[in-house]
C-alpha cells in the first residue's frame, strides 16, 4: 500500500480517538445545556481535573509500570471509578456554589460566572501541579496490533503484507480508549433512555415548571446532571492521561473548545448530535493537521462552525430545547 | 542611674549613624551616596518557562552581590540598586503576554527611580516593550532575545524591522547572547555534520520560533539538507499526532523545531517518543529557547531524549564555564542557590554586569547618561567572552554550542558555525 493510503488511514484512526475522548466531554457540555440552557464553559476544566486527579491517585497506588495483571483489571477500573465520582462531585460542587444561586437570574450572569469558574480552576491547577507540561506515566501497556502475528497472518490470508506499513500503528491504547468511550456513550443512552431519573430529566428539559407540577424534583434533575457529565469529563480525562501520556494546566481550555464546537456543531442539546460533532471534529483536526497544516486547523474547524451557525443554525441532528430520547 | 542614661545615648549615637551606612565609606560620587537605582526586570516568573525566569532572575542577584563584595559594599557609582522582578506570563495561558509585558515597560517608564529595563526572555515580549523604553529613552538590555530582527534587518525578518521598534530612531536595546540568524544556519550545518539528510521543520508561530525556522529553512536549502516539510503548530495544542504522522511519512530523518518549553517543544519531543519516530530513528534538534534541564522533567524523564535530542545554545553552559568570571558565577550560584543554574543565567549574569558597569561609568541617575554609557560599552569582559556593543546593539562576539541530549545530561559541547558543513571537523573533536 502506498505511503499516502497509509497516511490517510492512520488518519483515521487518529481522527476516531480524538472524536473518542471529545465526545466525552461533549456530551457535558449538552446535557447540562438541555437542562438549563447554560453553556458550562468550566465543563473543559473538569477534563483536566480528570487527568490530574488520576495522576495522582495512580501516583499514590504507585503501581508497576505498565499494569499487568490484577492492577490492570481491578486497580484501573478502581481508580477510574474514583476519578468518575471525585469529577462529579466536583462538577456538583460547582453547580451547588456558583451556578444554583443565580437560576433565576439573567442568561448572562451564569455564563460569565462559568468562564470566572474555568480561571479558577486553571489557576488552581497551575498551584497545584506546577504551570508546565506534566507527564503522565505509561501506565496502559502498549502493544501494536500491527505487529501482532496473529493479525499479521490473518490480512496475509486476504493477500497483504501489514509488515510493509510503516505508518499505521493500531495499539491497545486505541482499542482502551473506544472500549471506554463506546461503553459509557451506550450506557448514558441507555440511562436516559430507559430509567426513571432519565425520564425525570428529559421532562425537565423540556419544561421545567411543568416537570416541578408533576412532582419531580427538578433540582436533584439539575444536580444529576451535573454530576453525570462531570464523571464523564473525569473519566475522559483520565483517558487521555493514559493514551497521550502527558497535559498541562491549560488543556481543558482547548479540549473543552473543540468538545464545546463538536456540540454545537451536532445540535446543542442534542446527545446523538454531541456525539456525532465529535467524531467530525475529531476527523477534520487530524485531516487538517496533516493535509492543511496545523497552524490552520482551528481556522477550518471554525470556519465550518461559523457556516453552520448561518446556514443550519440547530446543527446537524437539529438543537433541542430537551434531552431528546434518542 | 547616669551610667543608664550615658548608655542610652551611646545607643542613639549608634543607631543614627547606623541609619546612615555609606556616608563613610562609599567613593567615587558624593551625590550619590545612599540614593536609589531601579532596575526592573521583565519575563517569565510563572507558566512553563518558570524555571527559567526564576533562575535568571537568582543570577541577576547573585551578580549585583559580587559587584558590592569586589567595592567594599557599595553599588555602581555609590547608588544602591535594586532589582524590581516583574513577571510577564498570563496568568491565563502561562506563556508570555503582550499586554502584560507593556504595563511592566510602563511601570519603569512611570517610576522616576527606573533606570534601566531589563528584559525579556521571548522575543515576541521584547516587540512590545521595545517600542515603550524607546520613546522613554530608557536603556533595556535582555538576557536572551535572539530573534535578529529586534536590532537589525535580516534576509528573514519582518519589513521595516527594526527601526519600527525605535520611534526615536536611537538606539536603546542591547544584547550579549547570540541571535537566530546565526544559529538557525549554525543548527543546519550542524545537522549536515551529524549525517542527517532529511529535515522536517516545526515552529510555534512566534516570533522567536518562527524566525529561527525560517533561518534554519533557508540555510539548509542553501546547503543541500533536504526540507521534507514545514508546518507551523499552536502552541496549546495539545493532541499532535497527525501532524507526527505526516513527518513519519515524509521520511524525514529529523525534525527541527522552533519552540520554546511553553510553546509546545516539550510535546513535540514526547508525542515523537509515544508514537515511535524514535524508533524509526527520526531525531529531534531544537534551538536554545529548550536548552534547560527543567526540559527533560516536562517530558516525563531524560531517558526519553538520550540519544535522540540535540539542543543548541548560545555559548559554553554554565557548568562548563572556563573563564574565571564564569568559574565564579557557577560556583557562586551553586553555593548560594544549591541548585544547578538554568543555562540562561548565565546571559541573566552577564547582562547584569554590563548594567552595573553603564551606572558606574555614568554615575549619576539620568537615563540619558546611563543609556549612553551603555551604548559605549567596549571590550567587556564577560562570562564567555570579552564583547563591545556593536551600532545595532548587539555583542560583537557571539557562538553557538551544540549538544547531544545523553547520560542524562547534556553532553559533547562543540562549537557550532553555519559553515561548518564544508569541513565538519568542529563537530568530530
Amino acid at each position: 500500500m502506498s505511503i499516502d493510503n497509509q497516511v490517510f488511514i492512520q488518519n483515521v484512526i487518529i481522527g476516531l480517538t480524538v472524536g473518542g475522548y471529545l465526545a466525552l466531554i461533549a456530551l457535558g457540555y449538552t446535557m447540562v445545556y438541555g437542562i438549563i440552557e447554560l453553556i458550562n464553559f468550566a465543563h473543559g476544566d473538569l477534563f483536566a481535573f480528570g487527568f490530574f486527579i488520576s495522576l495522582t491517585i495512580f501516583a499514590e497506588i504507585n503501581p508497576e509500570i505498565p499494569l499487568h495483571g490484577s492492577d490492570l483489571y481491578f486497580t484501573l477500573p478502581a481508580v477510574a471509578l474514583l476519578t468518575m465520582l471525585l469529577t462529579g462531585s466536583l462538577n456538583l460542587a460547582i453547580d451547588q456554589i456558583a451556578y444554583k444561586p443565580l437560576r433565576k437570574a439573567p442568561r448572562l450572569a451564569p455564563l460569565l460566572t462559568a468562564v470566572g469558574v474555568s480561571f479558577m480552576l486553571e489557576a488552581i491547577y497551575a498551584i497545584w501541579k506546577g504551570p508546565i507540561q506534566i507527564p503522565y506515566p505509561r501506565y496502559f501497556p502498549k502493544e501494536d496490533y500491527m505487529e501482532n502475528e496473529h493479525v499479521i497472518s490473518f490480512f496475509s490470508k486476504l493477500g497483504m503484507d501489514i509488515t510493509e506499513w510503516r505508518i499505521v500503528s493500531f495499539t491497545t491504547k486505541d482499542l482502551f480508549l473506544f472500549g471506554v468511550t463506546i461503553p459509557l456513550v451506550a450506557l448514558l443512552t441507555l440511562f436516559i433512555d430507559r430509567t426513571r431519573i432519565g425520564k425525570a430529566m428529559r421532562a425537565s428539559a423540556q419544561d421545567r415548571e411543568a416537570a416541578m407540577m408533576m412532582g419531580i424534583n427538578v433540582n436533584r434533575i439539575i444536580a444529576t446532571t451535573f454530576f453525570v457529565g462531570g464523571a464523564l469529563a473525569g473519566v475522559a480525562g483520565m483517558v487521555w492521561g493514559l493514551y497521550i501520556n502527558s497535559g498541562r494546566f491549560t488543556m481543558g481550555f482547548e479540549a473543552g473548545l473543540m468538545a464545546f464546537t463538536s456540540a454545537v456543531l451536532g445540535g446543542i442539546g442534542n446527545i446523538r448530535g454531541a456525539v456525532l460533532g465529535a467524531f467530525i471534529i475529531g476527523m477534520i483536526k487530524a485531516m487538517s493537521d496533516s493535509y492543511i497544516g496545523s497552524e490552520w486547523t482551528r481556522v477550518v474547524i471554525f470556519g465550518i462552525l461559523i457556516l453552520m451557525l448561518v446556514f443550519r443554525p440547530s446543527g446537524i441532528l437539529g438543537s433541542t430545547q430537551s434531552i431528546e430520547k434518542l | 542611674m547616669r551610667m543608664k542614661r550615658y548608655l542610652g545615648l551611646v545607643l542613639l549615637i549608634t543607631i543614627a549613624m547606623m541609619a546612615m551606612p555609606t556616608a563613610n565609606h562609599s567613593g567615587k560620587t558624593v551625590s550619590a551616596q545612599g540614593e536609589k537605582i531601579k532596575v526592573y526586570t521583565s519575563w517569565p516568573l510563572s507558566g512553563g518557562t518558570q524555571a527559567v525566569g526564576e533562575s535568571m532572575l537568582k543570577a541577576a542577584e547573585l551578580a549585583l552581590a559580587h559587584y558590592k563584595e569586589d567595592h567594599d559594599g557599595a553599588g555602581p557609582a555609590g547608588f544602591e540598586v535594586e532589582i524590581v522582578g516583574l513577571d510577564d506570563a498570563s496568568p491565563t495561558t502561562g506563556a508570555w503576554d503582550g499586554t502584560i509585558e507593556a504595563e511592566n515597560a510602563q511601570r519603569c517608564v512611570n517610576d522616576p527611580e527606573c533606570m534601566v529595563y531589563f528584559g525579556t526572555y521571548n522575543s515576541g515580549a521584547a516587540k512590545v516593550s521595545m517600542v515603550i523604553t524607546n520613546e522613554a529613552g530608557i536603556a533595556q538590555i535582555t538576557p536572551a532575545n535572539s530573534y535578529a530582527g529586534l536590532t537589525r534587518a535580516c534576509e528573514t525578518c519582518a519589513e521595516g524591522e527594526p527601526e519600527i521598534y525605535r520611534p526615536s530612531g536611537e538606539v536603546n536595546y542591547f544584547r550579549t547572547n547570540g541571535t537566530d540568524d546565526f544559529q538557525g544556519p549554525s543548527d543546519a550545518a550542524w545537522a549536515v555534520c551529524l549525517g542527517f539528510e532529511s529535515v522536517y521543520i516545526l515552529d510555534d508561530t512566534q516570533a522567536y520560533g518562527k524566525g529561527l525556522a525560517d533561518e534554519f529553512e533557508r540555510h539548509a536549502e542553501e546547503i543541500g539538507l533536504e526540507v521534507a516539510g514545514r508546518a507551523s503548530v499552536e502552541s496549546t495544542d495539545i493532541d499532535f499526532r497527525a501532524l507526527l504522522t505526516d513527518v513519519l511519512a515524509s521520511g524525514a530523518d529529523l525534525v527541527f523545531g522552533g519552540f520554546v518549553l511553553d510553546s509546545g517543544g516539550p510535546q513535540v519531543i514526547q508525542q515523537m517518543n509515544e508514537l515511535g519516530l524514535f524508533e524509526e530513528d527520526i531525531y529531534f534538534m531544537g534551538p536554545d529557547g529548550m536548552a534547560s534541564p527543567a526540559l527533560f522533567d516536562q517530558i516525563g524523564g531524560v531517558e526519553i531524549a538520550n540519544d535522540y535530542v540535540y539542543i543548541s545554545f548560545p555559548g559554553p553552559l554554565p557548568s562548563t564555564l572556563e573563564s574565571e568570571k564564569g568559574v565564579r558565577f557557577y560556583e557562586g550560584y551553586v553555593d548560594t542557590y544549591d541548585e544547578e543554574p538554568d543555562p540562561y543565567s548565565v546571559y541573566a549574569y552577564q547582562s547584569m554586569m554590563v548594567i552595573l558597569d553603564a551606572i558606574e561609568r555614568a554615575g549619576v541617575a539620568d537615563r540619558a547618561a546611563i543609556l549612553e554609557a551603555m551604548r559605549a560599552t567596549t571590550d567587556f569582559e564577560g562570562l564567555s567572552a570579552t564583547f563591545s556593543f556593536d551600532e545595532n546593539g548587539d555583542a560583537t562576539v557571539s557562538g553557538f554550542y551544540g549538544y547531544a541530549v545523553g547520560d542524562d545530561t547534556f553532553i559533547d559541547g562543540t562549537l557550532i558555525t553555519p559553515t561548518m558543513h564544508e569541513t565538519c571537523e568542529v563537530a568530530s573533536d
